[in-house]
C-alpha cells in the first residue's frame, strides 16, 4: 500500500492481526464498541489532525447516522450495507450543510460553531417523532448482509464491522497521502500561501468536512445496528466530547491514536460505568492532564521515542 | 384581560420576562466569556460549570453554614473568584504559549471534573433555594403580574453588566485592560503587571458567573447540570454577538432571551432552536457577528 | 548609564544578537545604525525585555537587567518607543497618553507634554487613538514615555515613513529632551536625521557592534559608513 512507511505498514498488519484474533480472547460485542468508536475517531482525526479544524460537533453525524440507519432497517426491511451506507449518506449532507456554515470562520469561532449547530441537531432529534424522542429508535434488527448473510450472531456481525472500520481506515490515508491530501496540509501549515496559489481553501476544507462526517456517519450507522438501538446519547454534545477525548489521548494527527483512544476510553468507561459520576471526572482530568502534560498522546509519545511517524 | 396578536396580555407579558430574564443570564456569562477571551484568548468552557458551582457555594452557604442569599451574592463570587484566580495561576496560565485549540480542551475538562465531582455529592436532581423573604411576593403592574425576584434578577443584571462595562470602558484600569487585549508585551514594558492584570480578569470573569450563579439559585433549582444547560446556548450568544465588543456580549444577550421568550409564545417548538437558527443567519449575513471585530 | 556586555538573544532556535557590547552614558543620545536586519530592534526590545530568551549583561545604573520581566525594566527607569509606535486604537487619545504608569519623580507633565506637541493638546479628545495621522502618533508615543519619570528612552525608528516637516519636528523634540536631561538610545536607518541628533553612532551588523564612530567624525567616515550601511 502506498503511503505507509514500513513501520506504520507494521503497525497496519499488526492491527489487522489484532482484529482478527481478538474475539478468541475479548467479547465481541466490546470489540465491536471499539471498532466503531475507533472508526468515528479516525474521521474526527481527519479534521483536526490533517486540516487542523476543530469539530465539537461531531456527534451529529455520529448520531443522525445512527438514528437514519435504525429507522431505514427497521421500517424498510433494506439490507445492512445500504443501511449503514444511507447512514454514510447522512452523515455526508448533513456534514455539507454545518461544515459550510462553520467554516465561515476561524479557529476557535470554528470550533464553537460546530458545537452550537450539534445542540440544533440536538434538539431537533429530542423533539423529531422519527426519532423516538427520550426513548430513541429500539429494536434494530441487524438484518442480512447483500441480502444473503444473515447477521444475527456477533462472530458474523463481527467481521462486517471489522471490514467497515479497515475500509475506513485505509481510505482515510489513501485520502491524506493523496494530492488532494497534500494540499490539505499546506492549507493547514500556511492557508495564506495556500490561497495565493490560487486554491479556493474554503472548498478543499469543505469536502474535508464531509469526507469525515460521512465516515462518522457511516461509524455511527454500524453501531446502532450491532446494539440494535439509537439514541439521543449518541447526538449529545457529551458524545462529540467523547470523540474529541479519544483522540487527544491517543494522539492527535497520528495514524493509530485514534484507534488507540478509542479502545483505552472503552475499555476505561465499561470499567468505571459502575462508578456512576467518576466516568465525568476522569475523562475530564484525562483532557486536562493530556493538555498540560501529555499533547502528544499515547501514539504520539511512543512515536516520538521511537523516532517514527506513527 | 386583553389580547396581542391572539396572545392574552398577561401570558404574553410573563413569557416576555421570562425571556428577559434568560436574556439576563445570557448577558452575564456573555460578558464573562468576552471578558476571559478578549485578554487571555480563551474560550472558557468552564464557564458554566462555575456559574453552577456560584449557585451550589450559595446553597452551602446557606445549608452549612447559614449565611443567607445577600450575603451570598458577595461572598459566592468571592469564593469561586478567588478560586478562579488560583486555576489562572496554576493551570491556565500554561496554556498562552500553546495554540488556541488547548485552551478550549483544558477547559472542558475541567468543566468535565467540576460538574462530575458535584454530580457525585449531589447527585442530578436538583435542590430548592428558596426565595429570600424581602423578595418573595409578586407586584402588580396592571398589565401583568410581576414576580418580585424575577423583577430584581432583572435590575440587578442590568445593573452589573453596565456596571462592567462602564469599569471596562471609563476607567483606567480598563484602558489597561483595552490595552492588554491589544497589544500585552507593550503594555508590560510600560510597567504594567500584565500577568497579575490577566490573572484578575479571569478571576472577575468567573466571580461574575458565580455571581450569576446566586441569582439563578433561587430560580432554576440548584443541580450540577445547569451550567452545561445554559453554557451551550451562550456559546450561540457568542457567536451572534461576536466577542469584540463589551456593549454588544449584553446588548445581544438580552436581546436573544426576548427573542426566544416571544419565540415560545408564538412558536413553542422552535424555542429551544430559535438561537442557534439567529445564529446560522447571523453567520451567512455577517461573519464577524453583530458587535464583533475581526478574529 | 546603560551598559549592555555580550548581550545574546533568539527568537526560538534563530541566535539573532552575538555578543553585543556598548554603552550610553547619561545625558547622552546614542543611535545604532546598520542595514535591516542586523539586530537593532532586537538588542532594543532585548534591553526592555521583550525578547524571551537572552543571556549577558544589560546593567542600567548599576542594576543587572538581562533577567528581569519588562514591568520591572520598565519600573527601572527604562522606557520604549516601538517601531510601529503601538499607539492602542481601544484607547483615546488623552487614555493613550496617560497609560503608561509613573516609574519614578520627574516626568514631564501633560501640560509641558501638550506644550511640546501642540497637535496632541488639538487631538486630545479623539476617541480612537489610531485615528491620529502617522505623524501624530509618533508624538503620542514619544509624548507618553516623557511622563513616566523614564529617564533612558529607547525609541525605534521614530521618523520612519514620515514627512520632512515632521522628521524635523522629531529632530527638535530630541533635541529638546536631549536638553531637559533625558538619555536616548536611537535606531534609525536615516543617518542625515541621525547626525542632528546624537552623540555617537554605534554600527551594528550580523547582531555585533562592529563600529562606534563620534558624530564629530561621521562626515569624515562617510565612505566606511556607506560601505557598512551598503547606501
Amino acid at each position: 500500500m502506498t503511503g505507509f512507511s514500513r513501520v506504520q505498514m507494521i503497525g497496519v498488519i499488526a492491527m489487522v492481526a489484532l482484529i482478527v484474533l481478538a474475539p478468541s480472547v475479548l467479547y465481541p460485542v466490546f470489540l465491536m464498541k471499539v471498532l466503531c468508536f475507533a472508526l468515528f475517531a479516525c474521521a474526527f482525526n481527519l479534521l483536526i489532525g490533517y486540516v487542523g479544524l476543530l469539530s465539537f460537533g461531531h456527534a451529529a453525524f455520529f448520531g443522525m447516522g445512527s438514528y437514519v440507519s435504525a429507522w431505514t432497517i427497521k421500517h424498510w426491511g433494506i439490507t445492512a450495507e445500504v443501511a449503514i451506507l444511507l447512514g454514510g449518506a447522512t452523515g455526508a449532507a448533513l456534514g455539507l450543510v454545518l461544515g459550510w456554515l462553520a467554516i465561515r470562520r476561524q479557529g476557535l469561532y470554528f470550533a464553537m460553531i460546530t458545537l452550537a449547530l450539534a445542540q440544533m441537531v440536538y434538539f431537533f432529534c429530542l423533539q423529531a417523532p422519527f426519532t423516538g424522542g427520550e426513548d430513541g429508535i429500539q429494536q434494530v434488527p441487524r438484518g442480512n448482509l447483500f441480502g444473503l448473510v444473515p447477521l444475527d450472531s456477533d462472530m458474523t456481525i463481527y467481521w462486517l464491522v471489522a471490514v467497515v472500520f479497515i475500509a475506513g481506515f485505509l481510505l482515510i490515508h489513501r485520502i491524506v497521502h493523496s494530492p488532494f491530501g497534500q494540499i490539505l496540509k499546506a492549507i493547514r501549515e500556511n492557508e495564506p500561501r495556500a490561497t495565493s496559489l490560487g486554491y479556493r481553501t474554503n472548498d478543499y476544507k469543505l469536502i474535508a468536512f464531509v469526507l469525515s462526517s460521512m465516515l462518522a456517519g457511516i461509524a455511527g450507522g454500524t453501531k446502532a445496528l450491532v446494539f440494535g438501538i439509537a439514541t439521543l446519547t449518541d447526538v449529545h454534545y457529551s458524545m462529540s466530547g467523547e470523540v474529541v477525548l479519544m483522540t487527544l489521548l491517543g494522539g492527535l494527527g497520528t495514524i493509530f491514536g485514534p484507534v488507540m483512544g478509542a479502545l483505552v476510553v472503552t475499555a476505561m468507561e465499561n470499567y468505571l460505568a459502575q462508578f456512576g459520576a467518576w466516568v465525568t471526572v476522569t475523562q475530564g482530568a484525562i483532557f486536562m492532564i493530556c493538555v498540560l502534560a501529555f499533547r502528544r498522546g499515547i501514539i504520539g509519545e511512543i512515536g516520538a521515542k521511537l523516532k517514527v511517524a506513527l | 384581560m386583553f389580547t396581542i396578536l391572539g396572545i392574552p396580555g398577561p401570558l404574553l407579558f410573563g413569557q416576555l420576562l421570562l425571556g428577559v430574564i434568560n436574556g439576563a443570564f445570557y448577558a452575564m456569562l456573555s460578558l464573562g466569556l468576552a471578558v476571559i477571551f478578549g485578554m487571555l484568548n480563551i474560550i472558557n468552557f468552564a464557564h458554566g460549570a462555575l456559574f453552577m458551582m456560584g449557585a451550589f457555594v450559595s446553597w452551602m452557604l446557606l445549608n452549612y453554614l447559614g449565611i443567607g442569599y445577600f450575603p451570598s451574592l458577595i461572598l459566592s463570587p468571592l469564593i469561586v473568584g478567588i478560586f478562579g484566580l488560583i486555576l489562572e495561576r496554576t493551570i491556565i496560565s500554561r496554556l498562552y504559549k500553546l495554540d488556541h485549540v488547548y485552551g478550549l480542551l483544558l477547559t472542558f475538562g475541567l468543566a468535565l471534573v467540576i460538574e462530575g465531582l458535584f454530580r457525585n455529592a449531589y447527585g442530578s436532581s436538583g435542590m430548592p433555594y428558596r426565595i429570600p423573604e424581602a423578595l418573595q411576593g409578586a407586584t402588580n403592574l396592571g398589565f401583568m403580574f410581576l414576580p418580585n425576584y424575577r423583577g430584581w434578577v432583572v435590575l440587578v443584571a442590568i445593573i452589573v453588566c453596565l456596571a462592567t462595562w462602564a469599569v471596562i470602558e471609563k476607567t483606567f484600569l480598563g484602558a489597561r485592560l483595552r490595552a492588554a487585549t491589544e497589544n500585552a508585551p507593550l503594555v508590560q514594558a510600560f510597567g504594567v503587571d500584565v500577568p497579575r492584570l490577566i490573572t484578575l480578569t479571569y478571576g472577575g470573569g468567573i466571580a461574575l458567573a458565580a455571581f450569576a450563579g446566586v441569582l439563578a439559585a433561587p430560580i432554576y433549582s440548584v443541580n450540577p447540570n445547569m451550567g452545561s444547560n445554559f453554557i451551550n446556548t451562550v456559546f450561540a450568544v457568542v457567536v451572534i454577538g461576536g466577542m469584540g465588543s463589551i456593549m454588544g456580549s449584553i446588548v445581544t444577550g438580552f436581546g436573544l432571551g426576548v427573542i426566544e421568550g416571544l419565540t415560545k409564545v408564538f412558536y413553542p417548538q422552535a424555542s429551544a432552536t430559535v438561537i442557534f437558527l439567529v445564529m446560522v443567519i447571523v453567520l451567512l449575513a455577517m461573519p464577524r457577528g453583530l458587535f464583533g471585530k475581526a478574529v | 548609564m546603560l551598559e549592555v556586555k555580550g548581550l545574546n538573544a533568539w527568537y526560538g532556535e534563530s541566535h539573532i544578537l552575538h555578543g553585543v557590547d556598548f554603552e550610553v552614558r547619561d545625558g547622552e543620545v546614542v543611535t545604532l545604525l546598520g542595514r535591516n536586519g542586523a539586530g537593532k530592534t532586537t538588542t532594543m526590545k532585548s534591553i526592555m525585555g521583550l525578547v524571551p530568551r537572552r543571556e549577558g549583561s544589560v546593567r542600567y545604573n548599576g542594576t543587572e537587567t538581562v533577567a528581569l520581566a519588562p514591568n520591572f525594566i520598565a519600573k527601572a527607569g527604562i522606557a520604549f518607543c516601538p517601531e510601529e509606535r503601538g499607539i492602542f486604537g481601544s484607547l483615546s487619545v488623552s487614555e493613550n497618553l496617560m497609560l503608561p504608569p509613573i516609574v519614578a519623580p520627574g516626568g514631564l507633565s501633560v501640560e509641558e507634554i501638550y506644550t511640546l506637541f501642540p497637535n496632541l493638546r488639538e487631538r486630545a479628545g479623539t476617541s480612537q487613538g489610531t485615528k491620529l495621522s502617522g505623524g501624530e502618533q509618533q508624538m503620542l508615543a514619544i509624548g507618553r514615555i516623557l511622563r513616566t519619570g523614564a529617564k533612558m528612552l529607547l525609541l525605534d525608528e521614530p521618523t520612519e515613513g514620515l514627512a520632512p516637516v515632521i522628521v524635523q519636528q522629531i529632530g527638535r523634540t530630541i533635541r529638546e529632551i536631549k536638553a531637559r536631561g533625558f538619555t536616548v538610545l536611537l535606531v534609525e536607518q536615516n543617518f542625515r536625521f541621525a547626525s542632528t541628533v546624537a552623540d555617537r553612532h554605534y554600527v551594528m551588523e550580523h547582531g555585533r557592534i562592529i563600529d562606534m564612530i563620534r558624530n564629530e567624525r561621521l562626515e569624515a567616515n562617510m565612505d566606511k559608513l556607506h560601505d557598512y550601511l551598503g547606501v
